[in-house]
């Protein structure tokens, strides 16, 4: 039982991670009909700037933890998002329009530059972020089990569920976000109403970015460590959880982050942690066997 | 039953200068040419109706309007302005509103959305004035504000294109099959709706239309196209009188 909760608490915390993320595949899914190879990627720099300014602010400047905090969270989406929508701006919209594969290789080429660019900024070893916020509650102890909350953990679920409010408020109230649904439902209806369709596109790259980056800052936080192969294993499951959800579906990247979050720690405590990978992507196949619109998913996309 | 009240005036028509002006356009599908160098004026205050079989272009004249796909030759200006090589959403920008092939509803917005969706380009100022005049204009709307375009019956989603197109206060209405798939007393609704704007607030229109009879009754001017190119123009009355034009599109037609 004390397992249970545990894994639980630890789950979902990974989980809100993963759903950050995965919302950025399931948006430029739904607007580009893409699957942006490089967004694992552009979520490991979204950590990699934000082990950075923590570095400079909190070991340099000297600035408490809490005003780093909010500081580097950002800084981390403003740089995160400029690099993407550069990404998107050099690698993907000039072959829009061209064969479907051409912008799918094109992201992996990213992915692979992105990569092999944080390991050269970076050096061979990684660099470890000195703990930022220590401590935790103690929900639950007997002599052989605890179970136990960290602060970090209450610091990332708050600031996920903070965001996601703020995130649905945009895409489900602004003009901005109707603007972006409505190019995901025609993007030709779109601009016959005056939407600027490649600005839209672009906005939603930053956006997408801009999440991303924020489960690089928590990522970072949790593990305190960040380096330039991190990008692919979270990356390819935020995507599992984009799928299991329902890609294309918000509700469902961030329904599917937080399943796929509790698999792999419920996995790791019951069977074998050497495959709770393994574990996560068998979902991925199974998924796309199964259950190929996920379980928030349209059944079948309307034509437009 | 007077032709006074049912026809349009045609004096607003004489002359003045075209609001819009379409010149020598050409239009290709990949190599497959559409239209074949079409010359066409909209005047300010007017209703211009648009007839043709199917094939022959006129959706494709519609969107070429907008610039997608792109004319690959001649010009199109509106209001004196040349905007055939202006990207689609700044052409919208310029007021003008298409009600397209299809209807195009927003499948997965309310109807709420869609209308302001349409009014975008205001940047809603007048939004809550201009969504009750849509209200006043298709009631059935109102009934059903909050339900998804795409659940939409297929005349509740033409009065919604339509109605979507109004809102962003056009100075010139596109209207592409307004009657498509209605029945009878709705069409008639929509193209009282029409006439009335015109009259009373100087919407100009240009319409194609498969219903002949109606529209061409509507409107001030008629052109009528034949694959991809103008073959006959005159006001609206000349054109449903002209023998060739009745064999061709009004012998057999329910009016
Ligand atoms: N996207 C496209 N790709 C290739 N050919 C097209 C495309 N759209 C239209 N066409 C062709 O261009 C010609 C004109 O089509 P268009 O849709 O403009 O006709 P229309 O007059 O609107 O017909 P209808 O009354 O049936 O709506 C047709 O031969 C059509 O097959
Ligand atoms: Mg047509």
């Amino acid at each position: 039982m004390e397992v249970f909760l545990q894994q639980l608490i630890n789950g979902l915390t990974l989980g809100s991670i993963y759903g950050l993320i995965a919302i950025g595949y399931t948006m430029v899914f739904g607007i580009i009909g893409m699957v942006n190879f490089a967004h694992g990627d552009v979520f490991m720099v979204g950590g990699f700037i934000a082990l950075m300014c923590f570095m400079i602010l909190t070991a340099w400047l000297g600035l408490a933890v809490i005003p780093s905090l909010l500081l580097v969270l950002l800084i981390g989406m403003i740089l995160t998002g400029l690099w993407n929508w550069t990404i998107e701006r050099v690698a993907y919209r000039p072959l829009r329009g061209s064969f479907r594969l051409a912008p799918l290789i094109s992201a992996i080429g990213m992915s692979i530059f992105l990569a092999n660019l944080v390991q050269v900024l970076q050096g061979p070893r990684n660099k470890p972020l000195p703990p930022m916020i220590q401590g935790n509650f103690v929900l639950m102890g007997s002599e052989s089990t605890t179970v136990v909350l960290a602060y970090k953990q209450i610091v990332i679920v708050v600031v996920t569920v903070a965001l996601l409010i703020a995130f649905w408020w945009l895409v489900q109230k602004t003009p901005l976000g109707r603007a972006q649904r409505a190019c995901e439902q025609d993007r030709k209806m779109a601009a016959l109403l005056g939407i600027d369709v490649d600005r839209t596109i672009s906005i939603t790259f930053v956006i997408g970015a801009a999440l991303a980056a924020v489960a690089g800052v928590m990522y970072l936080m949790y593990y305190g460590v960040v380096s330039f192969s991190d990008g692919f294993v979270p990356g390819v499951k935020a995507f599992t959880a984009a799928v299991l959800g329902g890609i294309g579906s918000l509700p469902g990247a961030v329904l599917g982050g937080l399943l796929i979050g509790l698999i792999e720690t419920m996995w790791s405590a019951y069977f074998t942690i050497d495959y709770k990978d393994v574990a996560a992507f068998s979902i991925l196949a199974i998924t796309l066997i199964f259950l190929p619109t996920g379980i928030l998913g349209r059944p079948e996309v309307e034509k437009v | 039953m007077s032709t006074l009240t049912e026809t349009a005036a045609p004096v607003a028509t004489a002359q003045g200068p075209s609001l819009l002006a379409v010149r020598g356009v050409k239009t290709y599908y990949g190599n497959i040419i559409a239209l074949k160098g079409v010359d066409l004026d909209v005047r300010q205050g007017e209703i211009v109706t648009m007839i043709g079989a199917n094939g022959a272009g006129k959706s494709t004249l519609m969107m070429t309007i907008f610039g997608s796909p792109r004319a690959r030759e001649g010009s199109i200006s509106f209001d004196g302005r040349d905007i055939t090589q202006m990207p689609t959403h700044e052409i919208a920008r310029l007021r003008i509103a298409q009600s397209p092939e299809g209807r195009r509803v927003f499948p997965r917005m309310t109807v709420y959305e869609n209308l302001q969706m349409g009014a975008s380009i205001n940047n809603f100022a007048h939004f809550e004035q201009d969504l009750e005049r849509m209200f006043a204009l298709f009631p059935r709307l109102k009934e059903r504000i909050s339900q998804r375009g795409g659940t939409l019956s297929g005349g509740e989603q033409q009065m919604l294109a339509i109605a979507r197109a109004l809102m962003a206060r056009p100075r010139l209405l596109l209207l592409d099959e307004p009657s498509l798939g209605l029945a009878p007393l709705i069409v008639r609704q929509i193209f009282d709706a029409i006439r009335m704007l015109n009259r009373e607030e100087g919407l100009t229109v240009f319409l194609v239309e498969q219903n002949a009879y109606h529209a061409l009754k509507l409107a001030h001017r008629g052109y009528v196209m034949v694959n991809g190119v103008i073959t006959m123009q005159g006001t609206g009355r000349e054109l449903l009188a002209d023998p060739q034009v009745r064999a061709a599109y009004l012998e057999g037609g329910h009016h």
